[in-house]
């Protein structure tokens, strides 16, 4: 047990994202280096300076809802629900046999307890502006008189979250942490709290984003921070990066609790810290990160010199990475030499509110599987990036503790501490 | 015109509910079709694009079935077509 109270496992995670569907899908493309970004085929991208996007693929909302609920859903809540489910079964939740369904699972809990003792706290930038620019479509450029009635509770941003608890029958606290880039890091830093202290038994955290419609895509390629290539984080000739999407959800409880009842625990979330540059609204810091990362340290009672792997905020922009070099090298000193840093935004592209869930997702699995997975399309080191950032091929190295950072535009920062789990349960 | 209206006011029903256009009548109320308030807030949506009619709040409120919905629906075409002639 931590100082602060008890400690907090993994037992389920879901997720999909340009890698797959599955966690095992997606794992298997991080640890073999392989890139979900191509060509998107949402939207027409002609037009636009950039072309390329990690897009779900083949995702078909009516196989996992009935039809009247995908109409009620914007697809950053389906990818919600969807990883929710994956995440709550894994954990052990009795799924409704029905694709779609409002029945209760209070009550059908692992743990005995009803849907009021778990939480459901996600992440995301954009919530559901895709159907609120298909509604914006329709009234400035068709000229209709007003929008679906469904944009708004299709556009709110804690739509995503109020389906997971109507899908699940969870009736604790629910609620939606918009942090832009690090709006999934936020809320996992937040449940994870909130389990640790006892006031909720579990929960159900993380984020999702669907960024890709036509005028969300414009307002990126007007701030000019979109590749027209492909994001090599860290690489010299890196040129920008590669919107994504997706979700990923974390089941979070006490350990004493998954043990007891015999859960398979995947990892173990041991410290969270937050900060804000209060500064630029869109230029990076080098004593935000830092302030963010010691946070997190602190709060996991863990010397930086134990931490053995990094996963970098790493979007592929010039100044993300080398601020992030610097504040690593700020924070860590001479230990950043022995430091393993990558960036699997490279792969799973930057999916903005749902980023530091994929990156959750992919840090646990680190530590659980004992293989650091790379950062991919990187082409030649930029000594101002001059960190072992785990170039192409992922590193067999089994290790103990982790980072993933998080920095948002806005200058929020978030960072969660991992410890692999030993436990043997 | 009455039932072109209610044929056309059932078809967007079925089309809402994702249900046989058969299993509607005129009769039917929007608790026997499981018609909430969302659902009927889509139906006045469609209807409103079909028609090329404005269905105020306080109407869209007062529908509860078929029938009145068809009624409704024909007194604000005929306050259309005498607006214009």
């Amino acid at each position: 047990m931590t100082a602060s109270g008890q400690r907090v496992v993994v037992t389920g995670m879901g997720i999909i994202c340009a890698l797959g569907a599955t966690p095992a899908e997606c794992w298997g493309a991080l640890r073999d280096g392989r890139s979900g970004i191509a060509p998107i085929q949402a939207t027409d991208v002609r037009e636009l300076r950039f072309q390329n996007g990690a897009e779900v693929q083949g995702f078909r909302a009516e196989e996992h809802f009935e039809p009247a609920r995908c109409d009620q859903m914007d697809r950053f809540a389906q990818f919600a629900v969807v990883t929710a489910r994956q995440a709550a079964s894994a954990a052990g939740f009795e799924l409704p046999g029905e694709t779609c369904s409002n029945g209760s699972l209070a009550g059908k809990t692992p743990f005995g307890t009803s849907g009021e003792r778990i939480a459901v706290i996600t992440g995301t930038s954009m919530g559901g502006q895709t159907s609120l620019d298909r509604g914006f479509a329709a009234i400035y450029k068709e000229g209709r008189p007003r929008p679906h009635p469904f944009t708004i509770p299709l556009t709110m941003y804690n739509a995503g979250a109020s389906q997971i608890a109507m899908d699940l029958g969870i009736t604790g606290p629910v609620f939606t942490i918009s942090t832009a880039c690090a709006s999934a890091t936020h809320a996992i830093g937040q449940a994870f709290w909130m389990v640790r202290s006892g006031a909720v038994e579990a929960a159900i955290c993380g984020g999702s984003e669907a960024p890709f419609s036509p005028g969300i895509l414009r307002a990126w390629e007007a701030m000019r921070v979109v590749t027209p290539e492909v994001c090599r984080p860290f690489s010299r000739n890196r040129r920008g990066l590669t919107l994504g999407e997706g979700g990923a959800m974390l089941f979070l409880e006490r350990a004493e609790r998954a043990i007891a009842r015999g859960a398979r625990i995947l990892g173990e979330v041991i410290g969270f810290g937050m900060s804000a540059d209060a500064g630029h609204l869109t230029q990076p810091s080098v004593d935000g990160p830092v302030s963010a990362m010691s946070a997190a340290l602190c709060d996991a009672h863990l010397a930086a010199t134990r931490v053995d792997y990094v996963n970098a905020h790493g979007t592929g922009t010039l100044s993300n990475d080398e601020t992030e070099t610097r504040a690593i090298r700020q924070l860590f000193g001479a230990h950043a030499e022995n430091l393993a840093v990558s960036s699997t935004k490279s792969m799973h592209g930057h999916a903005l509110g749902a980023a530091g869930a994929l990156e959750a997702f992919a840090t646990v699995m680190a530590l659980r599987e004992g293989i650091l997975p790379p950062t991919v399309s990187f082409t030649e080191a930029d000594p101002v990036c001059n960190l072992d950032v785990i170039p192409n091929i992922a590193r067999h190295r089994q290790i103990e503790f982790a980072l993933s950072n998080s920095f948002a535009f806005g200058g929020l920062n978030a960072v969660l501490a991992f410890r692999r789990w030993e436990g043997g349960v | 015109m009455d039932e072109a209206l209610t044929a056309k006011v059932i078809a967007e029903i079925a089309a809402v509910k994702r249900i046989p256009v058969e299993s509607i009548t005129i009769n039917s109320t929007f608790e026997e079709l499981a018609m909430d308030s969302l659902d009927a807030m889509n139906l006045l949506f469609a209807l409103e694009e079909q028609l090329g009619v404005s269905i105020p709040d306080e109407a869209a409120n007062s529908i509860k079935d078929v029938r009145s919905t068809v009624a409704g629906v024909r007194r604000l075409l005929a306050e259309k077509s005498g607006a214009q002639s």
